[in-house]
């Protein structure tokens, strides 16, 4: 990845954040030092879950324009959106764990997004098992459309499951009104992590773009 | 809309012949269930869960399983001699190809089912009683839902260097609204709860059928070679 | 149909590319009914290509191709228009050959679906089989019910990929014999062969594809074979 006034400011923009949280962020009461993976967790979950929702609407407009960027777009945003999912699944068992006193929890949200690291997985997969571009393009695009439309059936499935069978919840991991402090070091979480996500899309998109030419220069 | 349904039924019809006639899917599949039934019976302490708390749970992933062995071979006769090119050069809809596909497949996977599903509560000495005709409209409703989502899956795997290896990872999260409700709602069929309290998990099937059956026939054209 | 000035098969700036590949690379045609067109060529001169585009199958990069004005795949009546035989046998193995061309029948809504799938079974001569099943069949029967099902719905464009491939000379008389009528009849052919003497057989004009172009087109009789590729001269012989 070349180093560009975007790449190089969102490595700032993230070390920035992590010395805001570890240093600068007062522990919350209950949860101690272990709250602090929130802010990576959450941050992490709201870029994947962007990055999802861009797959989904590249892949739809792939299909209906027919342009080879759109492709790119939605490959470099799987992939990337794979490693910020990856996070989401490690930092929540590892939040969990001296909150819930267990590392894993059906919760609606988690289950969701393993899920989701399944489905996101499967489509990498199809792309590396096709060699025409035209057809890894249509068939990466069907799935991307048909994986948005199950997100929530997915999430209504889990969420019905945890509402008839309710298990015991010590602590909602979730926090509602975080004191201002917190809140700051949230909001420049997200920002660092979805700058940081931006810059790698478009490393990852250059990629793309240069594997593609290669290939054509080595045909012509 | 009678020309889609006319062809859809001319493929399905053929579809069918070749399975009846070659019947090596279907018997693999009833074997499969047979078999993944009595194993999963002893995959659980019989004195700590009830065989009827199993079976629900039992079923459903038999059922996903054994109908994602049909469905390969449902584009794989399509692909042996280019037969798709005679379909896809015909005066028929593409969208056509896909449903007359689906209904062969969902043909398949209830006949594997009434062969699964008593087998269960034979094994699994259960008796269905009164909730026989809901369980069946349970399979039913779940079959449509696996059979669309694992007919369009089927199409794409067949044309990638993976094949058959692909089919269960791309299919099977999307079977988890299907086997979750369709679970849900036996094992409250099963526990002698009235039919309404199954209702929100029935209500998600038919959601679930009704925008996949509608999504993947939209979606098909686009897996043909272009 | 007028607008179209009796052209039947038409291709402009035909372009398609696989990748970087670029399988067939400005094809223009144009076809009048009752004419045959042969295409000649070496192994991957784009010939298969060129005829899955005429036939819709394909889609191309660029230009365009027409079957009666109506660009390819176009809507049900153009497709009723076309019969395809391809170098694949596109017939299922477990069913029999009746069986086979019967549906073929019922995809293209012919009247009567049985009885013109054994018609066209027995004009290929192999009615005698129509009820073994595809896979008990030899190469060059399995070609016959092919052809059988290409023609069991009495296309007027005719797009044959290597037509001849497996029949023995009783079976190529027959399909030369059912192209002729159907050419006589007005129906527009292209035969892809590189069989020189089979294509010759059947056509009104010739073509010669290398590299994804046409080469040389000529009318039969005055085929100049100096005009062929270096590396195909070699192969058909002299003309």
């Amino acid at each position: 990845m070349k180093a560009t006034p975007l790449s190089i400011s969102a490595a700032a923009a993230v070390a920035i954040a992590l010395v805001r949280v570890i240093f600068f962020t007062p522990y919350e009461m209950r949860q101690g030092a272990a709250q602090k993976i929130f802010y990576i967790h959450a941050s992490s979950a709201w870029v994947a879950f962007l990055a999802f929702g861009l797959v989904g609407l590249a892949s739809a407009l792939y299909l209906w324009l027919r342009e080879e960027r759109l492709d790119r777009i939605a490959e470099a945003s799987a992939e990337v959106g794979l490693i910020f999912m990856t996070v989401v699944l490690i930092s929540g068992p590892l939040w969990g764990k001296p909150i819930w006193g267990t590392y894993w929890t059906w919760d609606a949200r988690l289950t969701l997004s393993l899920f989701l690291w399944f489905i996101i997985l499967g489509y990498l997969v199809l792309r590396g098992a096709i060699d025409d571009r035209a057809m890894r393009a249509r068939y990466s695009a069907v799935l991307g459309i048909l994986a948005a439309l199950l997100i929530p059936f997915v999430h209504l499935s889990v969420y019905l499951f945890r509402t008839l069978h309710p298990m015991p919840i010590i602590a909602k991991p979730s926090a509602p009104s975080l004191p201002s402090q917190m809140l700051v070091t949230l909001i420049m979480m997200f920002v660092a992590f979805t700058l940081m996500y931006v810059a790698l899309l478009r490393a990852r998109y250059r990629l793309a773009v240069a594997r593609d030419e290669a290939a054509e220069a080595y045909h012509a | 809309m009678t020309e889609l349904v006319h062809d859809a039924w001319v493929i399905a019809v053929k579809d069918l012949t070749i399975e009846f006639r070659t019947r090596s899917a279907f018997l693999s599949a009833v074997v499969f269930a047979l078999l993944a039934i009595v194993i999963f019976y002893f995959a659980w302490d019989p004195t700590a869960v009830a065989a009827g708390d199993l079976a629900p749970g039992v079923l459903w992933v038999v059922f996903t399983f054994s109908g994602l062995l049909g469905l390969h071979r449902s584009f794989g006769i399509e692909h042996e001699e280019r037969a798709i090119d005679g379909l896809v050069a015909s005066p028929i809809l593409r969208e056509s190809i896909f449903l007359g596909k689906a209904i062969a497949n969902l043909v398949f996977v209830i006949a594997v089912q009434a062969i699964a599903i008593p087998a269960i509560a034979l094994f699994y000495n259960l008796d269905f009683g009164a909730a026989s005709l809901p369980i069946a409209g349970v399979a039913i409703l779940a079959a449509i839902g696996v059979v669309t989502v694992g007919t369009l899956f089927s199409a794409m795997a067949s044309n990638t260097r993976l094949a058959e290896l692909l089919l269960p990872m791309l299919s099977l999260p999307f079977f988890v609204p299907i086997v979750l409700p369709a679970a849900q709602a036996t094992a409250k069929l099963l526990s002698g709860r009235p039919a309404i309290e199954a209702m929100s998990w029935l209500k998600l099937l038919v959601a679930f059928d009704l925008v996949f059956v509608v999504a993947c026939t939209l979606a098909y054209p686009f897996t043909l070679e272009e | 149909m007028n607008h179209t000035n009796g052209v039947v098969v038409e291709a402009n700036s035909l372009v398609r590319r696989f990748g970087p590949h670029r399988a067939v690379d400005g094809v223009d045609l144009s076809l009048h009914p009752g004419e045959s067109l042969a295409v000649f060529g070496p192994n991957g001169a784009g010939k298969t290509t060129l005829l899955r585009l005429l036939a819709g199958l394909l889609k191309p990069t660029s230009g365009f191709a027409r079957i009666d004005g109506v660009t390819v795949p176009g809507g049900a009546l153009v497709r009723r228009r076309i019969g395809i035989i391809s170098h694949h046998t596109l017939l299922y193995d477990a069913l029999t050959a009746r069986e086979n061309v019967e549906f073929a029948a019922r995809l293209y809504r012919v009247d009567d679906p049985r009885s013109s799938a054994l018609s066209a079974l027995e004009r290929m001569g192999i009615s005698e089989r129509a009820d073994a099943t595809v896979r008990s069949l030899s190469r060059g029967m399995k070609q016959r019910v092919s052809v059988a099902r290409a023609m069991v719905h009495g296309p007027s464009v005719v797009l044959a990929d290597e037509p001849f491939t497996g029949l023995d000379a009783s079976g190529s008389r027959a399909l030369a014999g059912i192209l002729s009528e159907l050419r006589e009849s007005g129906a527009t052919l292209i035969v892809v062969t590189h069989n020189l003497e089979e294509g010759l057989s059947v056509a009104t004009r010739v073509a010669v594809m290398h590299r994804g172009r046409i080469v040389h087109a000529a009318q039969t009789g005055d085929v100049d074979a100096a005009a062929f590729p270096a590396e195909y001269r070699d192969l058909v012989g002299a003309v």
